[in-house]
């Protein structure tokens, strides 16, 4: 029989294993979509794929020009709509969030971030696209934006928080006036960090597609300019992957891996940009 | 003896603000006070509209149907009957399955992160967890039909069949894609969300109690159990429902793999339906009030739903930051 002691011990390392095999487990899926995406997209992936339109069932060759143009629309206006307001809003928390309104907004940004996206699609659908009578591209940045917002007004409020007061108090002591003081010394040092946490919220919505279905939709043109329907990947990843067709399988891998490639490079370069920051404190 | 200085030219002039409001005011300050308490109104706003919206979209079928629309199992579009049994019954049978796969993963990685993995290895481990949940929905939706669903198909299902087919829930025809498929891609999106936060949570662990445990000859592990899990337990179960809330409203991949069909079946290996999957295929195609109206009322419960969790959830986690050291729940 063991004795206390060694049963302890094994004990210990039985649970050690069972948490370095659940970190393992957690990892499998990634390394195999990132495999699969790899392996089946870049075959697809060719100089018409970013320039040419799709072409019709049963002829092979186009591409997804259209989407990928279609997606950085959408993720641009979003930017628009989003930002500036999340972050003034997130430098209100900061700076006046105390009051009892600070904490309701607070409140309110969290329970909004678990919101379900598809949700959000039928919120914009009954107040843009039915009002205007239309699919636009303005609809689905305005579902995204909605989805940007309360990230991005609670990172801004969490960084700046870490910002030192003494710089402030130094600010105001040289006469900045407050707003000046915030905008100018506080907003600025905390800037990189705040653009950190707008580059992830922006890799999240890009790849968002539940809420651009009844709002932006879809597309086979070169929709110009913001207010008519658009292709965009994501949409255009779902369709091709659940229709029937070989050729548009592979579209559809292809276009997976552009978007791939493009939500992950916007989450390593946010998170370089903080570690470059931090090492430089 | 009353000595009056006259100050007064050293004060500058009395804005017609200050007057109004008693107080020094300076204009820049004023117009970026009120401009962002605007712009976090907008927030407030925004939460509100959508709950407005909501309810008055689905007004027409909240009348015509009641209570007893979620009871009831017709979803008959070319009679204008609409129940949503079949889809709430999925959307919290998947959700359920996939914390069952979530959370021992999840919390083995937490304390994995927090606890016990070497210092240079948690950074990176952490980033590739992040990662997960960078990947599009759309995108794990992809995998699933074309290399989850046939990886189950072909070796998981037939394993399980042959070894558990007494059970109820290993029963019937293996397609890949149905319950089991969801279950498990929602409890991939959903690990990474649970991870990060029991993460925050164990590390708002005061230190103290760690280093009391071990100090007293406790292995790790021992000092995780005893110290560790009883202060962080109701953050930890906040973090559980974050991933539920997640798992409810999540479309697209499960769209994708669970093959989208009202049935109510014990068997894992059956096909569903789900709330958010019901929106997403059938809103645009929806033709009559009553039909479009339903399927709001699907979002408004998916809505309330969702809210309600993340109150509770968050509540939760907030809590364990603000224990006394050493406080038990």
């Amino acid at each position: 029989m063991l004795s206390a002691y060694k049963r302890r011990k094994l004990t210990d390392v039985v649970v050690r294993s069972a948490c370095v095999l659940a970190a393992v487990i957690a990892l499998v899926p990634l390394i195999s979509v990132l495999y699969y995406v790899t392996s089946r997209g870049i075959g697809g992936i060719n100089l018409d794929f970013f320039t040419e339109l799709p072409k019709p069932v049963g002829e092979t060759g186009g591409g997804m020009g259209n989407a990928i143009v279609g997606t950085l629309k959408l993720v641009f206006l979003a930017c628009v709509f989003g930002i500036p307001p999340g972050v003034l809003a997130g430098v209100y928390l900061a700076e006046f969030g105390h009051s009892r309104f600070g904490k309701l907004v607070r409140f309110s940004a969290d329970v909004m971030s678990g919101v379900p996206s598809i949700t959000v699609g039928i919120f914009v659908y009954s107040v843009v696209v039915l009002q205007t009578k239309h699919f636009s591209t303005y609809a689905g940045s305005f579902a995204l934006a909605i989805l940007m917002l309360p990230t991005v007004t609670r990172t801004t409020e969490e960084l700046l928080r870490l910002v030192p007061e003494s710089l402030r108090e130094a600010a105001l002591g040289l006469g900045l006036p407050k707003w000046r003081a915030t905008l100018r010394v506080m907003l600025r040092t905390a800037a990189p960090g705040i653009a950190t946490g707008v580059m992830l919220a922006v890799a999240r919505v890009a790849g968002e597609t539940a809420p651009l279905l009844f709002t932006a939709s879809g597309s086979r043109y070169w929709g110009d300019g913001f207010n008519q329907e658009t292709a965009s990947l994501p949409v255009n990843i779902y369709t091709y992957a659940v229709s029937p067709y070989e050729e548009w399988h592979r579209q559809a891998w292809a276009a997976a891996l552009v978007l791939l490639l493009l939500v992950l490079l916007l989450n390593i370069s946010a998170r370089l940009l903080v570690r470059n920051r931090v090492g430089a404190r | 003896m009353s000595v009056s200085h006259d100050v007064s030219p050293l004060i500058r002039g009395r804005s017609k603000l200050l007057s109004r409001f008693g107080r020094e005011v300076n204009w820049g300050d004023f117009v970026f006070r009120r401009t962002t308490a605007a712009l976090a109104a907008l927030v407030i706003l925004a939460l509100g509209a959508m709950a407005f919206e909501m309810v008055r979209g689905s007004w027409d079928s909240l009348a015509k149907f009641g209570f007893g629309f979620v009871l009831s199992r017709v979803w008959d579009p070319v009679h204008d009957v609409y129940g949503a049994l079949p889809f709430v019954f999925g959307t919290i049978a998947s959700s359920l399955l996939a914390l069952c796969f979530a959370v021992p993963i999840s919390l083995g990685v937490a304390i994995f992160l927090s606890e016990l993995a070497p210092m240079w290895l948690r950074g990176p481990v952490g980033f590739l967890v992040e990662l997960l949940a960078a990947v599009p929905s759309v995108v794990y939706g992809l995998w699933g039909v074309f290399a989850l669903a046939p990886w189950l198909r072909d070796t998981v299902e037939p394993l399980l069949a042959n070894h558990l087919g007494f059970l109820p829930f290993f029963q019937g025809q293996q397609h890949g894609f149905g319950m089991l498929a969801g279950g498990i891609i929602l409890a991939i999106m959903i690990t990474p969300t649970i991870s990060s936060v029991s993460r925050e949570v164990l590390r708002a662990v005061p230190s103290a109690l760690r280093e009391g445990a071990l100090g007293l000859g406790a292995t790790p592990w021992e000092a995780v159990r005893v110290a560790v899990l009883p202060y962080a337990r109701s953050g930890l179960v906040g973090a559980t429902i974050l991933g539920l809330g997640r798992a409810l409203g999540e479309t697209m991949a499960i769209t994708m793999v669970i093959g989208n069909r009202s049935e109510i079946s014990a068997s894992l290996f059956a096909p569903s339906y789900t709330m958010a999957s019901v929106i997403a295929n059938e809103f645009t195609e929806a033709t009559g009030v009553l039909y479009l109206s339903s399927l709001a009322e699907v979002g408004l419960l998916l809505f309330v739903v969702t809210v309600l969790l993340n109150i509770v959830a968050r509540l939760l986690v907030w809590r364990v930051g603000r224990l006394p050291e050493g406080g038990r729940l």
